[in-house]
């Protein structure tokens, strides 16, 4: 210290810092920065644990009662956990009404998002652009539940006015509604991937003669095609998760139909509906539901995996 | 330097070039405009079929404007307008009656950096046949193979054709790029600064195929090198903030200009 503060001549600069005090802060912010990165890590670990062991228990078994074991689970054709008489674990209804809700979600949302996009992004004038630009991001911002009033309220008595089939609760008005949903998530990704297109390529397509359509289709849609494919799969990633539009509209009946009429219960539906009824806790149908939620993780993650590797490639395309 | 003779590709022409020589582009108190700038101030210059045009000139001068107005690319941009007389083969390039598509077809253009599209090597060839011709495949082989021999990279990419272009080489991919322009049967290729973005080696195959093309094609080539220009041009254009100062043949320009700035500029006083 007296070394230091002899190499300062001037009393008016102050105590000088010493080198240990700058490096004591230094550490300090540097465990804090850590800490709460951290933090966010050890989060994710934590579900992903409580998830795994709870579903393990599930399947390998309980003190009073056998497990149901994995392959009967991903197998089984039945689902019925709380209807009285025999309980019946068999994934597959589940699965088949997420998938279904999924699969109108997406024919709705992928082609009318992607043309959405390529109308944004190669012909649009730029202040009806602007306009509809702000229109999809006051849709991204609207709550699930609202989708979800939505879909019983106006789409349902729409689709009953049609056909009498539909019933209160059906598949294609829960999936148009989420097809809504996801609608931005498609649009304004594609849109980045189809703007991200170089003007040279553009430029050199209208030098060969052509016009704006075959640009677009011929040249700016093949560029970018891993963006709009990895806009597709986010999107039927949030589509696979949704959970509170089909739980207000698609029903709680889980069954094995590719019916768009009639009811299903999705994944996500079943594990609200053991959440917010009188399941007790610690009973094997509680347990099911972390079971159904490893399965959705496995799946999404399995989604959201594909998205991003599709769109590392994406980048790596153009310098 | 010698001058190209244009008999073997078009024997109704004339064989001596210069003044004599039948005229593809002409150009006549051309004014082009960005919004209220005058980018181009009464242009008159006559563009002779089967030769090397180069059009010199500092940064800012016009000649890439003038360049895309040939071609009608400045369409794209909706500020940009002109007047005056502009002609390919007699026929005005400006009229709105114009079919810019077909114009484009008969005009093509190579730009500044090598701008192929992520497809294959044949796809990026056979995109502007495909635009205009319904071809069988047979035909449409036969024409990317010419049109790759014509711009001196078949021997190179004969065995990788459905590899992506983008694999390529910068040089490869200018001469990919002007396979893909000649590919259309164009009569003129515009080239704008076609070897700013490429090495000196690359640049020298550039510029031996720019010398071999002039007997198929009218070129006008916008450069900022004028050793460039005097190697591969018949004739050069010296354009100075919107003006045509002074065209003639390549070699006298270079050696004997009439105008004092081309003088200073030619030999590198300014600009």
């Amino acid at each position: 210290m007296s070394h230091a503060a002899a190499a300062t001549s001037s009393a008016s600069r102050g105590t000088p810092i010493t080198r240990s005090s700058r490096d004591r802060s230094e550490r300090l912010v540097k465990s804090v920065l850590l800490s709460f990165a951290l933090l966010s890590v050890v989060t994710t670990f934590s579900i992903v644990a409580v998830l795994g062991i709870e579903a393990w228990g599930f399947f390998t078994g309980f003190p009073d009662k056998p497990g149901i074991g994995l392959v009967p689970f991903l197998t089984g054709t039945e689902w019925s956990p709380l209807l009285g008489g025999e309980q019946k674990f068999g994934v597959l209804p589940l699965v088949c009404g997420t998938l279904l809700v999924t699969v109108i979600a997406g024919a709705f949302a992928l082609p009318v998002g992607l043309v959405t996009a390529i109308f944004l992004s190669e012909y649009a004038p730029p202040r009806l652009r602007m306009v509809l630009k702000s229109a999809l991001e006051v849709l991204a911002g609207v709550p699930t539940v609202v989708y979800g009033f939505f879909a019983l309220a106006v789409i349902t008595p729409a689709l009953q006015r049609v056909s009498d089939a539909f019933g209160t609760y059906n598949a294609l008005s829960a999936g148009l509604a989420v097809g809504i949903m996801i609608l931005p998530i498609v649009c304004s990704l594609s849109e980045d991937a189809l703007r991200a297109v170089p003007q040279s390529l553009r430029d050199g397509s209208s030098a060969l003669g052509g016009t704006k359509f075959d640009t677009s289709v011929k040249v700016v849609l093949p560029a970018a095609l891993s963006g709009i494919m990895a806009s597709f799969l986010l999107a039927l990633t949030r589509a696979i998760g949704e959970t509170m539009i089909v739980a207000l509209a698609a029903g709680g009946l889980a069954q094995m139909t590719m019916n768009p009429a009639s009811q299903v219960q999705t994944m996500t539906g079943f594990i609200v509906a053991i959440f917010t009824g009188d399941a007790q806790a610690n009973s094997v149908e509680y347990a099911s539901s972390y079971a159904v939620a490893a399965t959705l993780f496995v799946m999404t993650l399995a989604l959201t995996l594909a998205g991003t590797a599709i769109l590392k490639r994406f980048r790596e395309e153009y310098e | 330097m010698t001058t190209m003779t244009s008999t073997h590709t078009n024997p109704t022409t004339a064989t001596t070039p210069g003044a004599d020589a039948p005229i593809s582009i002409r150009a006549a108190g051309f004014d082009g405009f960005y919004g209220s700038f005058q980018a181009l101030k009464s242009i008159s210059l006559d563009i002779p079929r089967n030769q090397v045009t180069a059009f010199i000139g500092p940064s800012g001068c016009g000649k890439s404007t003038f360049l895309r107005w040939m071609n009608r690319m400045n369409d794209t941009i909706a500020s940009a307008r002109a007047s005056g007389t502009l002609t390919l083969d007699g026929e005005d390039i400006l009229a709105r009656s114009v079919d810019v598509v077909d114009l484009r077809r008969r005009v093509g253009m190579v730009f500044q950096r090598p701008n192929p599209f992520p497809k294959s090597i044949f796809d990026n060839v056979a995109f502007g046949p495909r635009l205009h011709w319904r071809h069988s495949r047979a035909d449409l082989e036969d024409l990317v193979e010419q049109s790759l021999r014509s711009a001196a990279l078949w021997n190179e990419v004969k065995d990788r054709l459905h590899a992506s272009a983008l694999g390529l080489s910068g040089g490869q991919q200018q001469r990919l790029c002007i396979a893909r322009a000649i590919a259309g049967g164009p009569e003129v290729l515009l080239m704008d600064e076609p070897c700013s973005a490429l090495d000196p080696k690359s640049t020298a195959s550039v510029e031996d195929l720019i010398r071999q093309l002039r007997t198929a094609y009218t070129i006008v080539i916008v450069t900022h090198n004028m050793q460039q220009a005097s190697r591969v041009s018949d004739r050069t254009a010296f354009f100075f903030e919107g003006s045509l100062i002074e065209a003639g043949q390549t070699e006298t320009l270079f050696t004997n200009p009439k105008s004092k700035q081309t003088e200073d500029y030619v030999t590198g006083r300014f600009g």
